[in-house]
């Protein structure tokens, strides 16, 4: 028997079906139905211990295509049930036998609704999971700890890069790329629509990209507090202006703090397939991929900044774009993986700005 | 925003119940009234079917409850001048009318808009042509297929193709001649066999893709396009099997993301290609090999999957739809569960919803049970499970068979081989196969080779029957209870497996969790009052009570109301009219309701219609853990059917209060013998008859009662194996089935008496009876009163007559101490009254009586059970006065898609659904009542062939001669043309075994109809049940009872003088007479 205690000293048992050991992490849920496998390698869940709301979780199996980067990030993960059988043409290994080879402790037969209601009630909150039964002894003091967890500031560094590579050199668009623990859907996206890509570490400097002549820049997902990354905002402030900039998820909210907006935690983030955001122009709805426990604070934007989306359940900001600048970012994720593909449209938009705006960026650069 | 200027709109039904159109019609239509009345749109609707929840004049502002045509809707149209028509929530029936209303320049005329989806995107889903036109256009695949006419083009296909195909042949009738060819040599057969027997020579040609996953996507699109996924949903059967005969889970279990996406993308770009406003399903056939997929299959309009979609995720489909169709956007319209977000959200599970069909092979014995794409199944059940497992076995108990488990229904005896090769057979019973081939221990691939279900089903199904074994061989401990719990199997069948007692389980002491289905899991808070069952987990029922009962410190006392699970032949949507009125009716009486029912389709699981819903099986034992939940005050049996019923004793013996009609009396209209003693003790009298549970007391006991006799098991729905018997060889046949029917009870024989059927529904407080009205039968006894054609007021029956009716039925209800409905069933026989049948519960006719009569039964029913006198209810008590309209029910049969059926009318109920003919007259309702029922009138008389057995030709006398009066040309079978000739009727002789010739004449039309009076015997070979199946496949009437026949000729007449019908709404004809002296 397995364990899981939360910092609001609940304490659950379940079967472990993943490796052997015990992780500390921030324990959040998902409600996607599919795409378990790419959740598991999503970099922005590192450190953290996520609970799928579906209950029949591996039944397809782990294949090789579907990952969203090479490991897991994530520390633990917790299913109502794990199928003991998997089925699909395209499967390898079983999603037990992945996490136990990726060292993720893995627990099933838990009460999920329960813990998600948990979670929603207390908010997003400190855990840990272990593939042991425990004594009380242990449990008490392990809720102790619990109450000071946090997940360390520089985590962004842990799941970028180390150096600088090129992703689809024959791409014909020019771009730069910071990769804060970019989900690889978003690369997918971008190369689909005849990018080149040039993916930096979270360290690089504004200098180095602005060095070279891309066409635009591009800022990633990636884990943790947005106001952690003071040098990263700065560098960014440094670019704004300069190159068009895109930004989704914690890319989104690095380039809201440059603007001057602020962030703050949402009590139990979006996480899950089916976000509905409305797009302020035209008022359409799309059914958005999200991934975030930081919203950018919509009574704090600057007056340059535009809303551009909205997020129907809770009217939290989902995108808003500085146009004179070249700066449009959203909350969401256009990629999905997993999730609705209603958003890839953003990627067109952005490409095409990349293509066509450039002169008029440089018009811009040229009057200051 | 919605649209201001709509003030009116009409609605139309989808009409009679029939296969592949069901009660997920009338839940449509009235969550589309509901939310058009919120929008204070005044309501015309139209429906032919008098069973219906949305023909209540509560429901809709006007209800026409008046044929489906042209003409009617035509008449009703420029008489009520609607701005705005919805065309899409009445099922194929109003989409094909509102089309024919568009293309008749009738809508163009009277200035009424299409709302929602207009007709041009209807017709681009609708039409083969158009449809694969916009598909190629936008790049979505379809099977590829061609028409053709000679072997040269069939090979030129089968080249560019490659094999499989599927061979089609033109205008044949259940796809004889077609087939599936896999190489060449096949093909050739096939398409040479095709086109010979299709009788304009031409076959489609279609690219196979049996064995793919079938896939479908309830998505709903506004005028914004914004464009949302309601559900997705897999058939557990791949293609090849139509979806409503499969079975069927949501969400799909075994597409990766990837796939999932891949076709939610694709689903969306059709309904916004076809411009969808409202809400569309969209089926895929999905490689299991490859991302290759195909679409199958467009239906612009609610169907009775978004039906089973709204009930597996929460979200309201039709209510939505209608919003939209008057204007709204989807997030302009509030989401009613969490109260704070809009409709523009897609639905997340944490739990699996299986659908299982219900098919009426139970009933018709001989029918041909394979399944292919034609749809055979009446109804379907849903059962909600935390895991696919729990919902899988809840779904096979909601079944309401005998057995209630998966193994052991009769295919252990098979040799391994026998069963293997069985498992090919694509049939109703093939689930049963497949789990004793997985006891068996047959290799899980081999098992998904054979029957094409993917290895994830097949793995699932063998974790319960492992369970069951590992049940059978282990010592029951908890731990292994609560496994077997949260596997849901029943007490029982634990007990059973592990031969302990239900006690020595009861310490145990683990009791059900309740859940909510609540569309987003349990991401946000949410106020739905719908629940599911569970085990080993946290109940939120109490959680829910707190947050969201207004009087949860004070709690009001609740009720619980059975359900009528799911629509077969004998226990239909009628069922679901009483339980739905019975609980809205609590709620205004100050309590609360608590519904409990297991079919998707109907109004009844809507949990907007009780204070709590639990979408459980209709089983005791599901049922007695609500009850230890909720604590009711007592439980209501008597609106849910026999399924309610047969649910009494049970309940009663666990303690539970049953409340109106007493259990005992329950028990005593069924035991024979109380029953008898009683009617004799009231001095009412009786066919003389006595139960039986051997066949040796069965053949003394006809000795005295005389051929010919009633056979018929007790407790069970629609007369299921009941006959009427004429000799000794006769009833040994029919004993043996009879008592294979009834379980544990006695079979009852009756003397079988042929006089005027006459039934009554009354409500009773046990002191005062009120009966709404009295109705008399076309048919004469020895039909199903379900089968058969009935007038209200009756027409025939003397002052003096209806006086003891009245007498009898108070005397029944007194005696019973009838506590809300009852409903007796008569037979006139030279002018004396005998009872025949006494059912202390709602009948199939109080939704009809309650409209023609402006009688609210359920709830004058539910004010008695609740102790109140009726005589408050304001309608007096006694014979109710009678209405001034007249009104034909006209049942109507599923033959066109139930093979091997013997139409022929008996007293086991047959029908599927029924129409009313309402009118000023009895002619004119009873024209209308055909018109409803879709016979056709001409004015150029035709063939008519008539074949009677020796005991009508007398009785048909007068008939045939009215027949002939009438301009028909007789021809007739060898006995009796020799008996009209000998009578002066003139007549083609036709031989019986001319059935070639025969069928030459139905498929080319020249056959109005058939009068043929069965033989007995239920034997599929002889040459009456022959013409009468094949009549059946060319859509030929065939009348089996020479009284309905005798109607038909009548409805003729008046259709012969040109009679110039008037269509009004069901309240103004009550009045009728009244406002006509007004003019």
């Amino acid at each position: 028997m397995g364990t899981l205690i939360l910092q609001d000293s609940t304490v659950l048992k379940g079967s472990s079906f993943g490796a052997i050991g015990g992780f500390e992490g921030e324990i959040v849920f998902n409600t996607s139905m599919t795409g378990y496998q790419e959740i598991l390698t999503d970099p922005s869940y590192a450190k953290q211990i996520v609970v799928m709301t579906y209950p029949e979780i591996g039944n397809y199996g782990i294949n090789d295509f579907d990952f969203e980067s090479d490991d897991p990030s994530l520390v633990g993960f917790v299913v109502k049930n794990a199928c003991k059988t998997y089925s699909h043409y395209k499967a390898r290994e079983s999603l037990g036998d992945y996490l136990k080879s990726k060292n993720i402790i893995a627990l099933e037969g838990v009460d999920t609704r329960s813990l998600v209601k948990k979670i929603r009630e207390f908010g997003t909150m400190s855990a840990f999971i272990t593939s042991n039964d425990v004594d009380n002894e242990f449990i008490k003091n392990k809720i102790e700890e619990l109450q000071t967890f946090k997940i360390k500031s520089d985590i962004v560094l842990d799941v970028s890069p180390k150096s600088r590579y090129i992703f689809n050199p024959q791409g014909q668009i020019n771009l730069a790329f910071i990769d804060y623990g970019a989900k690889r859907g978003i690369l997918q996206s971008l190369a689909k629509r005849d990018c080149r890509i040039t993916v930096y570490p979270a360290t690089v400097e504004a200098k180095e990209i602005l060095e070279n002549d891309y066409d635009a820049l591009f800022l990633s997902n990636g884990p943790g507090d947005p106001a952690d990354c003071t040098f990263q905002i700065m560098q960014i402030k440094q670019m704004m202006g300069k190159i068009p900039i895109f930004g989704i998820c914690l890319g989104y909210q690095l380039l809201a703090l440059a603007s001057g907006a602020t962030t703050y935690k949402l009590k139990y983030g979006h996480r899950g397939a089916n976000h509905p955001v409305i797009n302020l122009e035209n008022n359409k709805v799309m059914m958005t991929s999200q991934n975030h426990g930081y919203a950018v604070d919509v009574n704090n934007i600057t007056k340059f900044m535009r809303p551009t989306y909205k997020n129907l359940n809770d009217d939290t900001l989902e995108g808003f774009e500085i146009s004179s600048l070249g700066v449009y970012a959203v909350q969401f994720h256009p990629e999905a993986n997993p999730g609705p593909e209603d958003a890839s449209i953003i990627f067109d938009e952005w490409v095409n700005i990349a293509k066509k705006d450039i002169d008029r960026i440089n018009e811009v650069k040229n009057e200051r | 925003m919605k649209d201001k200027t709509l003030k009116k709109v009409l609605v139309i039904g989808s009409g009679p119940i029939v296969i592949g159109q069901a009660a997920e019609f009338d839940y449509a239509g009235v969550q589309a009234c509901r939310a058009l009345k919120e929008e204070r749109i005044e309501i015309v609707l139209v429906n032919s079917n008098p069973a219906t929840i949305m023909t209540d004049e509560e429901i809709a502002n006007k209800v026409y409850i008046e044929p489906l045509t042209i003409e009617s809707l035509t008449k009703i149209i420029k008489k009520e001048r609607p701005q705005g028509l919805i065309a899409t929530l009445g099922g194929q029936t109003a989409l094909n009318l509102a089309c024919e209303l568009y293309d008749s320049g009738v809508l163009e005329e009277y200035n009424v808009r299409v709302l929602g989806t207009d007709i041009a995107s209807i017709k681009k889903a609708e039409d083969r042509e158009l449809f694969k036109n916009l598909m190629e256009e936008i790049n979505e695949p379809i099977p590829q297929s061609e028409i053709v006419s000679n072997w040269n083009d069939a090979y030129a296909f089968s080249q560019k193709i490659g094999f499989p195909i599927i061979i089609r042949p033109a205008f044949t009738l259940g796809g004889s001649g077609g087939g599936i060819a896999r190489n060449e040599r096949e093909y050739e057969e096939i398409v040479h066999s095709g086109l010979s027997q299709s009788p304009i020579n031409q076959v489609l040609v279609e690219k196979s893709i049996a064995g793919y996953k079938e896939i479908e996507y309830e998505v709903i699109r506004d005028a914004n396009d914004t464009c949302i996924i309601i559900c997705n949903m897999e058939n557990i059967d791949p293609i090849g099997i139509h979806t409503g005969d499969s079975f069927v889970v949501a969400p799909s279990q075994t597409l990766t993301n990837n796939e999932f996406q891949m076709l939610r993308t694709s689903a969306i770009k059709i309904v916004r290609a076809l411009k969808i406003e409202g809400g569309c399903n969209v089926q895929f056939a999905l490689d299991t090999m490859s991302n290759k997929y195909y679409v199958i299959e467009v239906n612009p309009r609610v169907s009775r999957s978004s039906a089973l979609a709204s009930k597996a995720s929460g979200y309201p489909i039709a209510k939505i739809a209608t919003k939209i169709a008057v204007g709204y956007k989807l997030h302009e319209i509030k989401n009613s569960i969490t109260q704070k977000t809009t409709a523009a959200f897609e639905p997340a599970l944490d739990y699996v919803v299986v659908k299982i069909p219900k098919w009426p092979f139970d009933k018709f014995s001989t029918g041909d049970r394979i399944l292919g794409t034609k749809m055979k199944a009446t109804g379907e059940i849903m059962a909600i499970g935390r895991e696919f497992n729990s919902a899988f076995k809840k779904a096979v108990t909601s079944l309401e068979e005998r057995y209630t488990g998966l193994l052991r229904r009769g295919f252990e005896e098979l040799s391994n081989d026998a069963l293997l090769s069985e498992l090919y057979i694509q049939d109703d019973r093939r689930i049963f196969r497949l789990a004793q081939a997985i006891y068996n221990n047959n290799d899980i691939n081999k098992l998904c080779a054979i029957t094409k279900i993917d290895k994830w089903f097949i793995s699932k199904i063998k974790e319960i029957v492992d369970l069951e074994h590992e049940l059978t061989k282990s010592k029951l401990s908890k731990e292994l209870y609560l496994k077997a719990k949260k596997c849901a199997f029943l007490d029982e069948e634990i007990a059973q497996l592990t031969q302990s007692t239900i006690d020595s389980i009861k310490k145990f002491n683990i009791n059900a969790a309740f859940r909510i289905v609540d569309t987003c899991a349990s991401e946000f808070e949410a106020a739905t009052p719908y629940f599911y069952s569970t085990y080993g987990e946290e109940c939120e029922v109490e959680e829910f009570k707190e947050k969201y009962s207004k009087d949860y410190k004070k709690p009001k006392e609740n009720i619980l109301v059975l359900g009528s699970g799911p629509i077969r032949i004998g226990q239909g949507i009628e069922f679901d009219y009483c339980s739905v009125h019975a609980s809205l009716e609590l709620i205004k009486n100050g309590y609360e309701s608590i519904m409990v029912n297991s079919n998707p389709e109907t109004l009844s699981t809507d949990f907007d219609i009780a204070t709590r819903l639990y979408f459980e099986p209709m089983n005791a034992e599901y049922i007695m853990n609500i009850i230890k939940k909720e604590n009711p005050k007592g439980v209501l049996v008597q609106f849910g059917g026999q399924t309610a019923i047969n649910l009494a004793e049970k309940l009663s013996q666990e303690g539970v209060k049953i409340l109106g009609t007493s259990l005992e009396s329950i028990n005593a209209v069924e035991d024979r013998k109380v029953f008898e003693r009683l009617l004799k003790e009231l001095n009412i009298p009786q066919p003389k008859g006595c139960a039986v549970t051997s066949t040796t007391q069965a053949l003394n006991a006809v000795k005295e009662l005389n051929y010919p006799v009633l056979v018929r098991p007790s407790y069970v729905i629609g007369g299921r194996g009941m006959q009427v018997v004429y000799n000794d060889d006769e009833l040994l046949t029919y004993i043996s089935e009879a008592f294979k029917f009834s379980n544990e009870h006695p079979v009852l024989i009756d003397q079988y008496l042929e006089g005027q059927e006459v039934e009554l529904d009354a409500i009773s407080d046990g002191r005062d009876i009120l009966i709404p009205g009295i109705c008399e039968h076309i048919e004469r006894a020895g039909v199903h009163s379900g089968d058969s054609m009935s007038i209200y007021p009756s027409q025939n029956i003397s002052r003096k007559n209806e006086k003891i009716l009245v007498q009898y039925a108070t005397k029944i209800a007194r005696k019973l101490n009838i506590k809300g409905l009852m409903n007796i069933q008569f037979i006139i026989k030279d002018d004396k009254v005998y009872v025949i049948e006494v059912n202390p519960r709602a009948s199939r006719t109080v939704p009809i009586m309650s409209k023609v009569t402006g009688v609210p039964m359920v709830n004058i029913a539910l004010s008695a059970i609740l102790g109140k006198s009726i005589r408050r209810a304001g309608y007096g008590v006694g014979l109710y006065k009678k209405s001034n309209l007249v009104s034909v029910k006209m049942p109507v049969f599923s033959w066109q898609k139930l093979n091997r059926i013997d139409p022929a009318l008996a007293p086991e109920m047959k029908s599927t659904g029924e129409v009313l003919g309402v009118d000023t007259t009895y002619k004119k309702a009873l024209y209308k009542a055909f018109l409803a029922g879709g016979y056709k009138f001409s004015k150029s008389k035709q063939r008519v062939l008539v074949s009677l057995n020796d005991h009508c030709k007398k009785p048909a006398l007068p008939i045939i001669k009215k027949l002939f009066k009438q301009g028909f040309f007789i021809m007739a079978t060898w006995g009796t043309h020799k008996f009209l000739e000998k009578n002066g009727i003139p007549s083609k002789m036709i031989e019986k075994f001319m059935i070639d010739k025969l069928q030459k004449r139905m498929k080319n039309g020249r056959l109005s109809f058939i009068i043929n009076t069965p033989t007995t015997g239920k034997n599929s070979q002889n040459s009456g049940f022959q013409i009468r199946t094949i009549a059946q496949m060319y859509n030929i009437p065939s009348f089996t009872s020479i009284d309905t026949a005798n109607a038909f000729l009548t409805a003729y007449k008046v259709f012969d003088r040109s009679t110039v019908l008037d269509y009004d709404t069901i309240n103004n004809y009550r009045k009728k007479k009244f406002l006509d002296i007004f003019k």
